[in-house]
């Protein structure tokens, strides 16, 4: 093919590849191209090579094989009555790009998705030989995620799973009902059977792993999962719920939240308005509160207001604060870290400072400011040795003191 | 501080002088001499090449001490190790006192290091986290541009401006990553080429050394815009990762300001496009009520600037005849293809033998678009959205006239008619079908043949005059 022709399609592919949020390289097992006769290698962290004006990392060459696809589900801009211009990769120039671009230095590594082509299996072959080519013939090691179809049959994901590192396959919608409303061809069923069979092979490859050193690897970076947000009625208490849910069962890595975007020629049983993208954010900030903080989804889905959804204009761990306020203040001097883990503003690396520190001082207000970014938002919260917060946790008015005012919308988590 | 006593102080300090800015090995050496040597940190003065200090201490040259024998093993906690190696590779001349200072301090407070809130502590952890984040972004930014070697052979080169002394902190990175590529990083303050099997260190370099362009960077530049979701807009988020300063070294980075201007404009058009601007409104059931509508319509730009709205005329009849959209003639009188185009149109409808009066004739399009030229109003081409919006309204007529055969003029009456755009001159001269099963028939429009000269407009009439005598001949056998 042309070069004209490629530049094209590229286009075209990168173009339906967009609404995927993933683009994380990181968490896989460290690898270098030494003793090798190709190229590329991994550390724990992953690397951002550049980023779009929209904010997001771009990591990994982020494309479909195909934009065709014989599912119609509504949401997708790739469904098979969208009047999108259609084009596809042959595994070989997926294999040459990723290439071209890692002697670049453009990516980390190969993000492969597809629509879905005659079949479900013929798909899934063709994602699975292009990575086949990469690890067998390249011996390429560089990340790769593969995006995993969960109708084909689970042979063909365990191939996958031995090339990639990372697998996934999307959840799509936070409800049941969603789902067979907005993607039609596909079952939540089916879904969860091959994100089961996935864990399963995953925790089986890590298990022989301890055993026999040559054992080989199972999608070292684990699985992720998406879903997207706003294009039904679940809400953020129902989001999170069923995100629990996905990190319990099937031992996820990660759950990412996709605001439901306008997609050009949209389907009319969309709603036509995205939802604010602060949403999504306050839905990785819950995320993060569950994984990190050590709250249970229960106490997450406290912080939603009565309709179930989180507050939009603070976060929620503010937003559980204030509805728990006799959980505070907390003493910097005295309190557990699981206590300070909960005042608002103080996070993980904060909270492993104060507990180094104060085994060799007892903190004051100033001290506390130098280990936090801002402390005007801590002091309601906070005992140190020469503050106590004596009225200010009661009053009334406490929401109005706190609120940023001005509103935020930095996407710290969707990396 | 008076300058005989600074003249003083620097008279009785100890210099260290570093081979190189991220001489770290020199740096320890040293400081475990002088602290073995009971040598307190202001009596330190530490100097690197291309630094500000060497100069001002260029008159102090005494000797190190010779530490006593049974001097104790100075304390060295391994968190101090792990952030002093980092640190020491900030641009900050006052790193290397600092550090002395720290490891002075640790020797009577060994567990100084957790306390994150003493001012050294965060200082160094800052320095750290600085030189981290310049490592990484190195990591990310840096890209080759292949040059083809003599021997057949690629030799990748990279032009990178780190900001802190990183360069041969970072070589082990590249070379694991890339170890079977021959590759060259150049930087203001020297170079690493790597050949496949091992590392040299060369001298500073320019930009110019490395390559301009490399043919790969359409692609890259390509997918960058195109993985870019402009219903997603955070320019502030980009630029917290990816500052302007890394920019001129970036390929990509040239298309930042196009795609953040075309965003908003992107996203409004999607969500426009999708919604349905007729949403909850019944089918006119009449011509005179869509005559009247079409008159409050603002549904595009056309409609709202200020021009009367012109409705088709005629009887119901079997064929239906439709053009662009208003001319500047029709807009004043309110009726359509009264200008020179239309005379034009009846001339040759009559050639053919086909009833001007018999037929319904309307424009695709509504209003009049034009552009003020002085007293002239001169005549634009709707756009394709502005065409699909006035669908409703030709639909409409359509419904009410039920014609059998539907004539489009041009490029714009075809796609009013389709839908979607088509080539007029491919589709012409042969009957379509509507979805209800009406047949449409396509050719140009008349004021193209005025536009032509000579010659071509003869060619062109005459293909104008064929089509409708077609047209016609179809037209009474459907009436027939």
């Amino acid at each position: 093919m042309s070069q004209t022709l490629l530049l094209e399609r590229l286009g075209i592919l990168a173009d339906a590849a967009k609404y995927d949020a993933s683009c994380a390289s990181s968490g896989t097992a460290k690898r270098t191209s030494k003793g090798g006769k190709g190229i590329g290698s991994t550390e724990g962290m992953g690397i951002c090579h550049a980023y779009a004006p929209d904010g997001r990392c771009i990591s990994l060459l982020k494309i479909l094989l195909t934009n065709h696809c014989i599912f119609d589900c509504h949401y997708c801009i790739n469904r098979k009555s969208s009047n999108v211009r259609r084009a596809r990769f042959t595994p070989q120039e997926v294999v040459d790009l990723t290439l071209s671009f890692y002697r670049r230095n453009y990516i980390e590594g190969l993000f492969l998705s597809s629509g879905i082509v005659k079949s479900s299996n013929h798909t899934m072959e063709q994602l699975v030989e292009v990575a086949r080519i990469l690890r067998e013939e390249h011996d390429f090691r560089g990340y790769i995620h593969l995006k995993t179809i969960p109708e084909a049959d689970p042979e063909l994901l365990a191939q996958a799973g031995l090339y990639a590192d990372r697998v996934s396959i999307n959840v799509e919608l936070p409800t049941d009902a969603g789902l067979t409303r907005l993607a039609p061809d596909k079952s939540a069923r089916q879904i969860e059977g091959a994100m089961a069979g996935l864990k399963s092979e995953i925790v089986e490859a890590k298990d022989a792993r301890k055993r026999f050193k040559s054992a080989p690897r199972f999608a070292p970076a684990g699985q992720s999962t998406q879903m997207i947000v706003g294009a039904d009625a679940a809400t953020d208490s129902d989001i999170v719920g069923k995100a629990s849910t996905l990190y319990g069962r099937f031992g996820l890595r990660r759950v990412y939240y996709s605001a439901f975007s306008p997609i050009p020629d949209a389907s009319a049983v969309l709603p036509l308005k995205r939802p604010p993208l602060i949403r999504e954010h306050r839905l990785y900030q819950s995320d993060w509160l569950m994984r990190f903080y050590g709250y249970a989804p229960g106490e997450v889905q406290q912080a939603a207001d009565a309709d179930g959804m989180l507050p939009l204009d603070i976060d929620p761990k503010l937003a559980w604060a204030l509805k728990f306020r006799e959980r505070f203040p907390v003493d910097v001097n005295r309190a557990p870290r699981e206590a300070l883990l909960r005042v608002p503003g103080l996070g993980v690396r904060a909270v492993g400072a104060i507990l180094a520190s104060r085994r060799h001082r007892t903190l004051r207000l100033d001290d506390v400011a130098r280990l936090t970014v801002s402390i005007a938002k801590l002091r309601p919260f906070l005992i140190t040795a020469d503050w106590r917060p004596i009225s200010l946790t009661d009053r009334a008015d406490l929401r109005t003191l706190v609120v940023p005012k001005r509103k935020e919308q930095l996407e710290l988590f969707a990396a | 501080m008076t300058a005989s006593f600074r003249d003083m102080r620097i008279a009785s300090a100890f210099c260290v002088a570093l081979v190189s800015p991220d001489d770290f090995d020199g740096w320890r050496v040293n400081a475990r001499r002088l602290l073995m040597a009971d040598v307190p940190p202001d009596r330190v003065a530490w100097s690197e090449p291309g630094g500000a200090g060497g100069d001002l201490f260029a008159g102090s040259d005494k000797r190190l001490p010779s530490p006593p024998v049974d001097a104790e093993q100075p304390r060295v906690p391994r968190a101090f190790l792990q952030l002093a190696q980092s640190a020491i590779l900030h641009r900050d001349a006052e790193r290397l006192a600092l550090l002395y200072r720290l490891l002075w301090r640790l020797q009577s407070k060994p567990g100084l290091m957790e306390d994150a809130a003493d001012p050294d502590v965060r200082r160094i952890e800052e320095l750290a986290r600085t030189v981290r984040r310049d490592i990484h972004k190195m990591r990310a930014f840096v890209r080759f541009r292949v040059v083809d070697e003599a021997d057949g052979g690629e030799h990748y080169v990279a032009w990178f401006e780190p900001e802190h002394h990183i360069l041969r902190a970072n070589a082990k990175f590249f070379v694991n990553r890339f170890t079977n590529m021959a590759w060259s990083i150049l930087t203001p303050a020297g170079s690493l080429h790597w050949d496949g099997t091992s590392l040299t260190e060369g001298p500073p370099a320019q930009r110019g050394d490395a390559p301009a362009g490399d043919a790969t960077e359409d692609l890259w530049r390509t997918y960058y815009a195109s993985i870019f979701n402009p219903a997603r807009l955070k320019v502030g988020a980009m630029l917290k990762e990816m500052p302007r300063k890394y920019w001129k070294n970036m390929p990509e980075a040239a298309l930042i300001p196009q795609l953040v201007a075309g965003a908003q404009a992107r996203e409004a058009a999607m969500v426009d496009a999708g919604s349905d601007l007729f949403a909850g409104e019944g089918r006119p059931t009449s011509l005179q009520a869509i005559g009247e509508e079409i008159q409050a319509c603002r549904r595009c730009e056309i409609g709202c600037n200020g021009t009367n709205a012109v409705m088709g005329e005629g009887p119901s009849a079997a064929l239906m005849i439709v053009g662009e959209q208003p001319g500047d003639v029709e807009e004043q009188q309110g009726r359509p293809f009264v200008g020179p185009a239309g005379r034009l149109l009846r001339a040759h409808l009559e050639d053919a033998g086909i009833d001007e009066r018999a037929a319904y004739v309307t424009n695709a399009v509504k209003h009049f678009k034009f552009v003020q030229r002085g007293k002239r109003r001169l005549h634009q081409s709707p756009t394709a959205k502005e065409i699909d919006i006035c669908r409703w309204w030709i639909e409409g007529e359509r419904g009410i006239v039920k014609p059998q055969l539907v004539l489009a003029l041009g490029a714009s009456a075809a796609r009013g008619m389709l839908g979607k755009t088509v080539s007029v001159q491919k589709e012409r001269s042969r009957a379509h079908r509507l979805e209800d099963g009406t047949e449409l028939w396509l050719t140009t429009h008349p004021s193209y043949l005025l536009r032509l000269q000579d010659d071509a407009r003869a060619v062109e009439e005459k293909r104008f005059a064929d089509d409708l005598r077609s047209v016609a001949g179809r037209l009474a056998e459907l009436t027939a």
